[in-house]
């Protein structure tokens, strides 16, 4: 072994020549999803005094291109959890098929009352991260909403690279810089959570689905909602329209090329 | 860390945040290639101490991806080989900062085993043998790491705390003290001069190099309690990825407490 490190572990260039890199190249690449094609946007959540809210608009986006407007994309999986999905549509429908499977297991093997949301999020997150790890992402960032083992409110993120996160208020893409400042406003903390009203939760992620629809070009005025609790179960609307928008505000937006008044 | 995770080479020279800001120029090559990074950093910090009797682990709660904060509350700081959902019975700390997705799956790893061992062996694991674990774990990923740096707390054979931190491919060292994460170059010189008394002379002993260094000792432990919350005060004030929350977790040989301060949540 000499001074330089690098060189250690490698055949000595002064005594084989240089090393020839290109057999350490098979011949067929393996690929895997390298970006997301078609791909749905935020998702928004909120907890409140007995449950959680969730809402995520119906657009399936091809780039720029508003694709398909009827997708469904809260995924309801009992009467005790929903998943909200953002990101690739494809594989949004193969979590949907996953779980589907899990349910139908669980149903066979079942000791009585079935997986709760915490138990869902945990099982999504394994998903998640084993497919990063293989280097073959889901590309998708979803929300878990519903209620845990004591039948508290749960709400929890997870994304393509097996990061989890949990918050009284959640929201996905976009929805993390437009519309979380404005939920934060209805619970900051854990502790507020008791206070809040399903009505105010409900009409928090509303007006945010409305902020977003405002300002977010891959949004549409479309949107399904849900309300998960304990009394209710999963209270699930999927044809939904976007209420007393106003544009009054676009007149007076500046730059983009309106620099000048018309 | 903060060079190390997917940023550009030639922008990193000046201080800079541990994501990468600019934008990368792929396009002067004239083709534009992306392919999925599977790491991410999700900021922080944590810092360990100990002392005669005690070892201290603390970690902010503020989990960020670049400059948005994903959740306020989301613990670095675990009890390991304790009860599932309590903790209760742990005899060993574990901070992870860096990738959050590869910090929980280390966690998960090293408490199963942490328990395993008990089961197999009838006996708790020691602490000087879960760290010599830890780094195997972490070596054995050594081509595809745990993206993280990991501090381990507990107490030794002679019950004095005991420190062990490490860096993502299981390098390992026993300490006094150690800062990691986001924060870890402003809050460990502080620790050196305030912990170890770096650069601390006994006044009066002489001239130049007569002059005598002042020997560092354990300090007590509200003492270091009280520096650990002015470490991540001052943190919080300096740097954007730490913040809202300060969970500390003490061991002694009655077991773990625990103690949660507010930070900042600007």
């Amino acid at each position: 072994m000499n001074h330089l490190p690098q060189a250690w572990g490698r055949p000595r260039d002064d005594v084989y020549g240089p090393y020839d890199a290109s057999y350490l190249q098979s011949s067929h690449p393996q690929t895997h999803t390298q970006q997301p094609i078609v791909t749905g946007t935020s998702v928004l959540a909120v907890k409140f005094k007995d449950g959680v809210v969730i809402a995520a608009d119906n657009l399936a986006s091809y780039g720029s291109l508003a694709r398909f407007t009827d997708v469904k994309r809260l995924r309801p999986f009992n009467s005790r959890a929903i998943v909200g999905i953002g990101g690739d549509v494809s594989d949004m429908q193969y979590i949907d098929r996953l779980l589907n499977s899990l349910d139908i297991a669980e149903n066979y093997s079942s000791e009585g009352h079935g997986l709760n949301a915490r138990n869902l999020h945990t099982y999504l997150s394994k998903v998640m991260y084993k497919r990063r790890s293989d280097i073959n992402p889901l590309w998708n960032q979803m929300l878990v909403a519903g209620l845990d083992g004591d039948d508290k409110p749960f709400l929890s993120s997870v994304d393509l690279l097996g990061t989890t996160f949990s918050s009284p208020t959640l929201a996905t893409g976009f929805g993390a810089h437009l519309a979380q400042p404005l939920l934060r406003k209805v619970a900051d903390d854990e502790s507020q959570v008791s206070d809040v009203a399903r009505e105010k939760a409900v009409e928090a992620v509303k007006e945010c689905m409305k902020v977003l629809f405002y300002r977010d070009a891959r949004s549409l005025d479309k949107y399904s909602i849900a309300v998960v609790t304990k009394e209710g179960g999963v209270e699930l609307k999927e044809d939904e329209q976007l209420e007393n928008q106003s544009w009054q505000f676009a007149d007076t937006i500046r730059g983009y090329g309106r620099t000048q008044e018309v | 860390m903060a060079s190390l995770l997917g940023s550009n080479t030639t922008l990193t020279s000046n201080p800079s945040y541990s994501f990468s800001q600019a934008p990368h120029n792929n396009a002067a090559a004239g083709s534009k290639e992306h392919s999925f990074y599977p790491y991410t950093d999700n900021g922080g910090s944590t810092l360990g101490i100990t002392g005669n009797d005690f070892a201290i682990i603390a970690g902010d709660t503020r989990s960020t991806s670049g400059y948005s904060i994903n959740t306020r509350y989301s613990p670095k700081v675990f009890r390991i080989g304790g009860d599932d959902e309590t903790g209760e019975g742990a005899h060993i700390m574990l901070s992870v900062v860096g990738f959050a997705a590869d910090g929980t799956a280390l966690k998960e790893r090293l408490n199963a085993i942490v328990k395993m061992y008990k089961y197999q062996h009838g006996k708790k694991m020691s602490v000087k043998a879960c760290a010599q674990r830890l780094a195997t774990i972490l070596y054995g990923k050594r081509f595809f790491p745990y993206y993280v740096t990991a501090i381990l707390g507990g107490l030794d054979e002679d019950g004095k705390g005991a420190l062990y931190s490490y860096d993502p491919v299981g390098s390992y060292e026993r300490e006094q003290c150690r800062a990691a994460g986001a924060a870890a170059s402003l809050i460990m010189p502080f620790l050196d001069n305030q912990v170890n008394f770096k650069n601390q002379y006994l006044p009066g002993t002489g001239e130049g190099h007569d002059l005598q260094a002042r020997q560092a000792e354990p300090l007590p432990r509200h003492q270091v309690e009280q520096l650990v919350r002015d470490a991540f005060t001052s943190a919080t004030e300096r740097h954007i990825e730490v913040g809202d929350g300060l969970q500390i977790l003490v061991l002694t040989k009655e077991g773990v407490e625990e103690a949660f301060f507010h930070l900042k949540r600007d």
